[in-house]
């Protein structure tokens, strides 16, 4: 069977398994080895991509779950035209909210989709926002200092 | 560019029984954001991390490349009697891997020689790896994982270090008078403490994959810390030349420790795969696996008594520590060795004895894990002080402020402190900026106002640390590790050291110290990838030594680069150096390491300078207990770190930040359940870490009092808050609640028993 998905802003076909896990179809059908894989169970965060505007753990979606969806991940942030990191990317960069970097993708798409949800910054709100991400490196001190820094500079 | 660093502020807090005193310090203080571009550059690899480009193990496309598995043991200890593949499975697309398959000598390299890579004849854990198959796809693969048995015969297993017969290793430090040291205290505080495992719990799994070489050798790229520690498994276990066996890291998501030694393991078995295919093969761990099989911090056992005297001097401290190796030796003696020395806590006592013992158990082996033993002891080092203070009816902070080492004092290996001893400073920088006597006395009141309708406790708590700089003892020194600077014939100027970098900011702070030295931009300088067949053996990542020892080569070899080309031109280094590449065809610098001055230690009798200088932490940590669900909310952390020379305030921070997280972790709700030597929670789902919602504000103050052995005065940064969180979160929860915990992590069902116990109506009943 074929699905239709949009992925990134650009059409896209999958002739795979219904059952195929999103993620996988993104690393390894698609090439997108942005996001990360880092328990399959749904508990890290490492694997979030933005489904129609929302948050979900690729590695718990199947291919046939997001038929007709739009997919957004990681490789979706830089500038379209001149590919520059955006402002959110730019606020990790400076805050020091990405260390090892393997949660960053997820992190940063969940940040995404907190910002464009267009709620109170506050510290506890990103907190939650960022609740289902787990990070090992930085005590997420720096990380919700970047999410902050990135809603200023978006505003 | 201006990089804001601050720490963020907590709400204020309206209720007299859960104050706030813990507040950020005031802007222009060392610690809180003041950045500039040239002083603090960007992550080196941050644009690739942050926009998906940089690539991890896992995320490398490899042509041809089969798919690796291990097999292991389900018995904790067993003769290993065959291993049945099904007949009625087709074999023909599958590649099989046995002990006696090993072309060179079956085992991991490290101290002993004792851990095989695949078990010969006797399973001594459960998850031992035992065979290993691959296949040209994973469905190939997941069948043939099936149709593989192994026939083995139980044999009887030992779980309680207390019980085991083994003893990997063995020390014992004693100073003074430890009889008259007790016959003069006028009180002695004894205390049996325990700590159990804790997973490193990097989010990236284990993950190598080996390609095989034209010269019959392998090269295997992947995610880890010690390249060089690879490179030597591989020449022993397949029988390699140094030329034949090539390691890469890849971009490593996290390693805590967690891939020092074991990388090694599973690096061997990737190859052996791949020698027998004749294709690469990718070994990339599921997170189950991981965590069922890869190391831990080793659990301890700590018995411990003090004498003090009514005036409040400590005079005799007598400590034994019993440490849980798991089934194979790893890194056991360098770990108890650590944990040994530090377990008198940065206090000064004149008669002390420390004896510690390492005991094997038929559980999956322990490692290496920020802190590496230190923790464990020095968190019940902690709770002694702790307890003398509240026996002696003085604050937790005065009790310190007469016990710490100052200069001039003598530590378990009569090492005399000579410099850069900041434990006063960091001590009394927690106290200030967390408004330590001021809290503490609010939160006495709400514990003595407390009315059995409020539901909520909140306390306060103190820990100060010391951790030893770099290699313990005489290991630099035997290491004689190399780092390197090239200018290359084109005029660029590359980093060589084989240090990786795992998130801690290596790819960044070199540069920036090489830069700085030889006078050109920060983007001028470029940094290798550690490969060992172009970078030379820089020592492992670890032991907080990259900054410190390497991060000093570089700054030497870059002062010896820039006289080199400035005597040759007669113009600065950054005028000159591309004219010099081009007429002189580039220049390399080879820095080794050179014994710091005035610094011995005898491995024998354990007597000398165990560190060249230590590294000093202070933490308060503010919890709320609740007193339904014995669980606690840490909410705010002071962290205060000694860490010789801040080179990059994000990234220390950052360190300071995320280690106090994992100490916050291992403190509250970081625990392994074992049942038969089998880890019970080897899930994500069922092993939790802290989430956002879980973590405290934490605020970092960074202190400098340097080092005068390295360069720039460097002393480390990675562990050392490790060994003061989870202490410092204990004596939080004894504010607040009056009852010690002395087995970490203070969970909800020890605290809830621990109120059960003391039968505090007040504090531990349901109101009726």
């Amino acid at each position: 069977m074929t699905y239709h998905l949009t992925v990134n802003g650009e059409p896209v076909e999958l002739a795979v398994p219904g059952m195929r896990r999103l993620l996988d179809a993104l690393r390894e059908d698609l090439g997108l080895t942005g996001t990360k894989e880092g328990c399959g169970e749904g508990e890290c965060g490492a694997c979030s991509v933005l489904v129609d505007g929302a948050v979900v753990d690729s590695c718990l979606v199947p291919v046939c779950q997001v038929d007709g969806s739009t997919v957004r991940t990681v490789e979706s942030l830089v500038g379209p035209a001149d590919g520059r990191l955006s402002p959110l990317q730019e606020a990790f960069l400076d805050a020091g909210g990405a260390q090892c970097g393997i949660c960053t993708p997820g992190m940063l798409m969940a940040a995404r989709a907190f910002l464009d949800g267009g709620g109170e910054p506050t510290d506890e709100a990103i907190r939650e926002a960022i609740a289902g991400n787990l990070c090992r490196c930085t005590g997420y001190t720096k990380i919700i200092e970047a999410i902050a820094l990135a809603a200023k500079r978006e505003r | 560019m201006t990089v804001t660093t601050r720490p963020i502020r907590s709400e204020p807090t309206v209720s007299p029984a859960a104050p706030s005193g813990l507040v950020a310090p005031v802007s222009g203080e060392i610690g809180v954001g003041r950045a500039d571009a040239d002083a603090t550059p960007r992550r080196r690899e941050g644009p690739e991390k942050l926009t998906g480009a940089a690539k991890y193990a896992d995320d490398l496309v490899v042509p041809g490349a089969w798919y690796g598995a291990t097999i292991r043991s389900t018995e904790a200890h067993a003769r290993l009697l065959g291993i049945d593949l099904d007949p009625d499975f087709d074999w023909s697309k599958v590649v099989v891997v046995t002990a006696a398959d090993i072309p060179g000598e079956n085992v991991v390299s490290l101290i002993s020689d004792d851990q095989p890579a695949l078990v010969s004849t006797e399973i001594r854990h459960h998850a031992e790896p035992v065979a290993l198959i691959a296949a040209p796809d994973r469905a190939t693969l997941r069948g043939a994982r099936r149709r593989i048995r192994l026939r083995t015969e139980p044999l009887p297993a030992v779980f309680d270090p207390l019980e085991s017969r083994q003893q990997f290793a063995h020390f014992e430090l004693a100073e003074g008078d430890i009889d008259a040291g007790f016959a003069e205290a006028d009180l002695v505080i004894e205390g049996t403490y325990r700590v159990g495992h804790q997973e490193q719990l990097y989010i990236e799994n284990q993950a190598m994959i080996a390609i095989p070489r034209d010269d019959g050798g392998v090269t295997v790229q992947g995610s880890l810390q010690c390249p060089y520690y690879i490179h030597k498994a591989l020449k022993r276990a397949l029988a390699l030349s140094g030329d034949q066996a090539v390691v890469v890291q890849t971009e490593t998501g996290g390693g805590f420790g967690g891939k020092e030694e074991y990388p090694s393991m599973i690096a061997i078995h990737a190859a052996l795969l791949a020698r027998r295919c004749g294709k690469p093969v990718r070994m990339i761990y599921e997170r189950h696996e991981d965590l069922a099989a890869t190391t831990k911090r080793h659990p301890a056992i700590v018995r411990y008594r003090s004498g003090v005297t009514h005036d409040g001097r400590l005079v005799a401290q007598d400590i034994e520590v019993i440490m849980d190796g798991g089934a194979y030796c790893t890194l056991t003696p360098v770990v108890l060795s650590r944990g040994t020395i530090h377990a008198g806590g940065p206090y000064r006592c004149p008669n002390v004895r420390i004896r510690g013992r390492a005991m094997a158990t038929n559980t999956p082996p322990n490692g290496a894990f920020r802190g590496f033993g230190a923790p464990q002891t020095e968190f019940a080092a902690e709770m002694q002080a702790n307890r003398a203070a509240e026996a002696l009816g003085i604050s937790p902070l005065e009790l310190r402020r007469r016990w710490v080492y100052r200069e001039g004092d003598t530590t378990p290996t009569g090492q005399v402190l000579r410099e850069s001893v900041g434990g006063e400073e960091v001590l009394e920088r927690a106290a200030e900026a967390s408004g330590f006597e001021r809290v503490r006395e609010l939160t006495r009141i709400g514990r003595h106002a407390r009315t059995s309708r409020q539901r909520t406790a909140s306390g306060i708590g103190l820990a100060l640390a010391w951790h030893g700089a770099g290699f313990t003892g005489s290991g630099e020194v035997k290491l004689a590790s190399v780092a390197s600077i090239e200018l290359t014939h084109d005029g660029r100027i590359r980093v060589l050291s084989a240090s990786t970098e795992m998130g801690q900011g290596t790819k960044t702070i070199f540069p920036q110290l090489v830069s700085q030295e030889l006078g050109v931009p920060y983007e001028a300088v470029e940094i290798a990838v550690p490969d060992t067949s172009v970078v030379p053996d820089s020592g492992p990542t670890v032991a907080s030594r990259t900054a410190m020892v390497v991060g000093g080569l570089l700054i030497k070899a870059a002062r010896r680069l820039r006289s080199l080309v400035e005597d040759a031109t007669g113009r600065t280094f950054a005028d000159s150096y591309r004219e010099y590449a081009a007429s002189h065809g580039g220049a390399r610098v080879d820095q080794r390491f050179e014994p710091y001055p005035d610094v011995s230690f005898d491995d024998d009798t354990y007597r000398g300078d165990a560190y060249p200088c230590y590294g000093w932490a202070a933490a308060v940590a503010e919890v709320d207990v609740d007193l339904d669900t014995g669980e606690v909310a840490v909410r705010h952390v002071v962290a205060v770190d000694d860490v010789g020379k801040v080179i990059h305030r994000v990234l220390a921070e950052g360190q300071v930040e995320g280690g106090t997280l994992q100490a916050v972790g291992y403190a509250t709700i970081e625990e392994i359940k074992l049942q038969d030597g089998r880890y019970l929670n080897d899930r994500l789902a069922t092993y939790l870490i802290p989430t956002a919602m879980d973590a405290p504000h934490i605020s970092t103050i960074l202190v400098e009092k340097p080092f005068s052995g390295s360069p720039h005065g460097a002393k480390g940064v990675g562990e050392l808050p490790m060994d003061v969180g989870a202490p410092a979160v204990v004596a939080a929860i004894h504010d607040a609640v009056g009852v010690w915990i002395h087995d970490l992590p203070a969970s909800p069902e020890r605290i809830l028993a621990a109120l059960a116990a003391k039968g505090d109506a007040r504090a531990g009943t349901r109101p009726a």
